[in-house]
């Protein structure tokens, strides 16, 4: 049994007033976990897997969360029964607690920091590319959870930018097309890393590596944060082991790197030719709401983006308008006046302090989240779109049972025993026949379309959790700047008016 | 002497604060009554109340455009009369160009903004073009009000034409010739100016001057500069208040489509900007009048009074030359009586303007004292009424975020 992990808040652990999850319901409540059936085997992709779906008997599926409450009750006891102890923990499945009502308090909380410049510079001209990042993970209350890998209480590791980009697309090929939404990965990005690595030790190339630094913390907080990804193997091989082989199929130029992108465009091209018949109108219902959220997002982000450069921009101007004023008041040969400009000349200088805390607000809390979303939309709209491609499949599947079904016919009536014994076993012998391949196709779909759900459900609660986190933040600093903005200039005024 | 006048507080009607100054002397009363904006041209409508005798009515208007008054200020110039009076900078040409280009690009403009987005930044332009309408109207009324307050160029002859005749000056704008001409006076100006202010023949015998020549230089220079950047500060400003409006109809319609919690928090944040966006907007406008145009004021104010003490410097040359040649005639005992007339000339003119010059440099400094006090002081205030409004709509917006959180977590 698996206990559920809490998801860590965004950003700084100790703000746990933003985890009240005001939906009313926690998903990850104790009794929840209790109900939870062994982790989720995603089919083909993990071949652990395949062990524990044959031996846990019947549903060898999915998380089933709150919508199938009753269901789980009758469940659990039946899969309390069948773990045995003795049973290999391949997913690191520790059952032992699991009479018990855990209570999931298991924290997963990476954090990350960049190494010092140094450092970096020396790997960055070992290597081809990536700075090195330290990631520290705390996990709390590690005797409760049932990842046994997870010993200590806090410890950290190194990893490559790269590195990160292996895991994502790991994950991506295992779990995207049967549904789950895989947080993607931040973007490389060739201008801000030539110029670190050029070794320029200016401001812009720091912002840049705090930029990634940071994107990358969100990046990997989102995946822990799912539960199902928090027990693939890779993400725990990720958290945990001192060393990774070299991803380097994330490489743009590498064989990988180029079959992407040929999958990318067979999928742009497959996805405009197939025409579904929708029958649950919650699908199409929903895809439209995620494509007037990106919209908006989008539209959004830009108008953010232009708000953060014309505030950087003030206060760059502000500054050198506060530089200007004390020349001026220095030059000013009645004493009175020349103090007040000096004084002037002060409070604009911290004002454009201000304007930088505001435009760094602006930033990293308002803008990187609507880019976070803007592209978590894409990985869900890539998910809608793989269910397409199943609907496809099965569909296909039927249409050539249909003709096999027809050849096995005609050469019934032909008589040509030894061909239609062929065409029976195409159908129905073979492993798997195409009667088979139907049925397999019927059950992929139907097991997208309700995996799907389920993600569109907790995406659409950390939507609200992280919108919500942010917006209180954000208006945080709007609030602290506005009130130094109205000290500086009392203080100021009372100055002035004594002169 | 007037100060550099307030015109305008707030954005409501043409609500004025004239800085009236000890001697008020209401003789002659000049104001700008009214004034239309044509396709390139303003028409400004000078309205005078006078109890001077030299005037046929006791109240009168005329209808003046701007290059009329540049004629009335280039005569001042010119005349040697008034060589030792600063005289009023001339006001700044009306330019609409920007503010029309914007006005023009929005029309044509985007189908990405929803219709009250565009209203906003219809308004928001509008109110910019209005603003600069108010201050060219301001700039102009200020030069004549300093003329008419001025004791010695008020009995201008040319003045009283400006005022009273009611028909168009004719006074043609400068052709080629004259534009040409006068570029060139500029650059023999400056190079006659820096000649003498660094000849260190020339015997300064003034404390006085010498301090009041190294202060103006360093002084005009500096507030040019400071001129310049708080131009850029507020435009940065504005971009800033500008920036809020499609972002709050972003929001408003993330709000409106969103079936969740946030809806609420969404709307509640495009209120917000939409009100930070007023506020900004009106820091933006206020740091404009209060620190932008005091400064350019004193920086073509600084320019003037270099420009007298130009001329003294240029006539105590005159008056070295007459004494030089006056020794050299003496010498010689030729032209004797000659020479000794138009060094005593010279040397009447110097005293004179020297002395006018003084009265004048100081009135200059009390001038811009009083005005950068009376400015700055109000500008503290208007920050700080506008740091409130802020502050108390952040403070409300977060207050109504936190409250819908703990609403939603009792559903």
């Amino acid at each position: 049994m698996a206990a559920e992990r809490e998801p860590p808040p965004l950003g700084d652990a100790e703000q746990t007033d933003f985890r009240e999850l005001e939906d009313g319901e926690d998903l990850f409540i104790s009794t929840a976990s209790t109900l939870e059936s062994s982790p989720s085997s995603p089919e083909p992709a993990s071949l652990h897997a395949e062990d524990i779906s044959t031996s846990n008997g019947p549903k060898p599926a999915e998380i089933l969360l709150e919508d199938d409450r009753e269901d789980l009750f009758a469940e659990a006891t039946e899969e309390v029964s069948l773990d045995s102890p003795e049973r290999e923990p391949i997913l690191s499945d520790e059952p032992s607690p699991a009479i018990t009502p855990v209570t999931p308090t298991a924290l997963v909380t990476p954090r990350i920091d960049p190494v010092m410049f140094e450092r970096c510079k020396e790997e960055l001209e070992e290597e081809a590319n990536g700075d090195s990042f330290d990631i520290d993970i705390s996990v709390s209350d590690p005797e409760k959870t049932s990842l046994s890998i997870f010993n200590k209480k806090e410890f950290s590791v190194k990893r490559r930018f790269s590195d990160f980009l292996g895991l994502h697309s790991k994950l991506a090929s295992k779990y995207m097309h049967i549904g789950y939404i895989v947080p993607p990965a931040p973007e490389k990005s060739i201008v801000g890393m030539t110029k670190v690595k050029v070794g320029k030790e200016d401001p812009s190339s720091a912002e840049f590596v705090e930029k990634r630094r940071s994107a990358l913390e969100r990046y990997l907080e989102r995946t822990v944060k799912h539960p199902t990804l928090l027990q693939d193997p890779d993400v725990q091989q990720f958290l945990e082991s001192s060393e990774l082989p070299r991803a380097v199929s994330t490489q743009a130029l590498s064989g990988a790197g180029i079959l992407r992108m040929v999958n990318k465009a067979a999928d742009a091209v497959n996805k405009m030719t197939i025409k579904m018949n929708e029958s649950d109108a919650w699908f199409e219902e929903k895809q439209q709401q995620f494509e007037n959220l990106d919209q908006q997002l989008r539209k959004l982000h830009t108008s953010v983006e232009t708000l953060v450069c014309h505030r950087k921009e003030l206060s760059v101007n502000t500054a050198a308008f506060a530089k200007s004023a004390a020349m001026l008041g220095n030059s000013e040969d009645h004493t009175a006046l020349s103090r007040a400009l000096s004084q002037l000349a002060e409070v604009e200088e911290k004002i454009d302090q201000l304007h930088q805390e505001q435009a760094y607000a602006d930033f990293y809390l308002f803008s990187e989240l609507l880019s976070d979303y803007v592209r978590l939309i894409t990985a869900v709209k890539g998910v809608f779109d793989q269910r397409m491609k199943t609907w496809q499949k099965w569909q296909d599947a039927q249409a050539m049972l249909q003709k096999k079904l027809e050849a096995e016919a005609k050469l019934q009536y032909a008589n040509k025993p030894d061909k239609l014994q062929q065409a029976k076993d195409e159908i129905r012998e073979a492993s798997p026949g195409w009667e088979g391949k139907v049925q397999q196709g019927e059950t992929d779909f139907k097991q997208i379309s309700k995996t799907i759900r389920k993600e569109v459900g907790r995406f659409e609660k950390e939507r609200v959790k992280d919108f919500k986190a942010v917006i209180i933040k954000y208006l945080e600093s709007l609030v602290q700047t506005q009130q130094q903005v109205g000290l500086f200039f009392f203080l100021s005024f009372v100055k002035d008016s004594v002169e | 002497m007037d100060d550099s006048q307030d015109l305008f507080v707030g954005e409501d009607g043409r609500t004025r604060s004239v800085t009236v100054d000890l001697y008020n002397d209401s003789s002659l009363q000049v104001e700008i009554s009214d004034a239309v904006s044509e396709r390139d041209k303003v028409k400004f409508t000078v309205h005078t109340k006078t109890n001077l005798a030299h005037f046929k009515k006791t109240e009168f208007s005329v209808v003046r455009q701007h290059e009329e008054f540049i004629w009335l200020h280039d005569t001042y110039l010119e005349n040697e009369d008034y060589a030792g009076i600063i005289i009023p900078p001339a006001p700044p040409r009306p330019d609409f160009e920007a503010s029309r280009e914007k006005l023009q690009k929005l029309g044509e403009g985007d189908g990405s903004m929803t219709r009250e987005e565009f209203a906003k930044m219809k308004q928001e332009l509008e109110a910019e073009y209005l603003a600069i309408f108010k201050k060219t109207v301001a700039m102009h009324e200020v030069f004549l009000q300093r003329l008419a307050m001025h004791p010695i160029l008020r009995r201008d002859h040319n003045f009283y034409v400006f005022l009273e005749y009611d028909q168009d000056l004719s006074v043609r704008g400068k052709n080629k010739k004259e534009i040409f001409g006068g570029f060139l006076k500029n650059i023999v100006k400056s190079a006659d100016e820096a000649l003498i202010t660094s000849m260190s023949g020339l015997k300064e015998v003034d404390d006085f001057f010498d301090h009041e020549r190294t202060f103006l230089l360093e002084y005009h220079i500096r507030v040019k500069d400071s001129s310049l950047k708080a131009d850029r500060m507020t435009r940065s400003h504005k971009n800033v208040a500008e920036d809020y409006i499609p972002i709050s109809s972003a929001l408003n319609v993330l709000g409106t489509q969103e079936s969740s919690a946030i809806s609420r928090s969404f709307i509640k944040l495009a209120e917000l900007f939409e009100k930070l966006r007023k506020v900004e907007g009106r820091v933006a406008s206020d740091e404009d009048l209060k620190l932008s145009d005091l400064l350019r004021y004193y920086m073509r104010d600084s320019q003037a009074a270099k420009d007298l003490l130009y001329r003294r410097a240029r006539s105590l040359a005159d008056y070295e030359n007459a004494n030089k040649v006056l020794d050299k005639a003496r010498m010689k005992n030729k032209d004797v009586k000659q020479a000794e007339n138009h060094q005593l000339v010279c040397c009447q003119k110097f005293e004179k303007l020297s002395d006018s010059a003084k009265q004048e440099l100081i009135d200059f400094k009390v001038r811009r004292v009083a005005a950068f006090r009376k400015n700055l002081i109000e500008l503290t205030e208007l920050e700080l009424k506008h740091a409130k409004v802020r502050a108390k709509a952040t403070f409300c917006a977060r207050g109504s975020a936190h409250h819908t959180v703990l609403e939603n977590s009792k559903m």
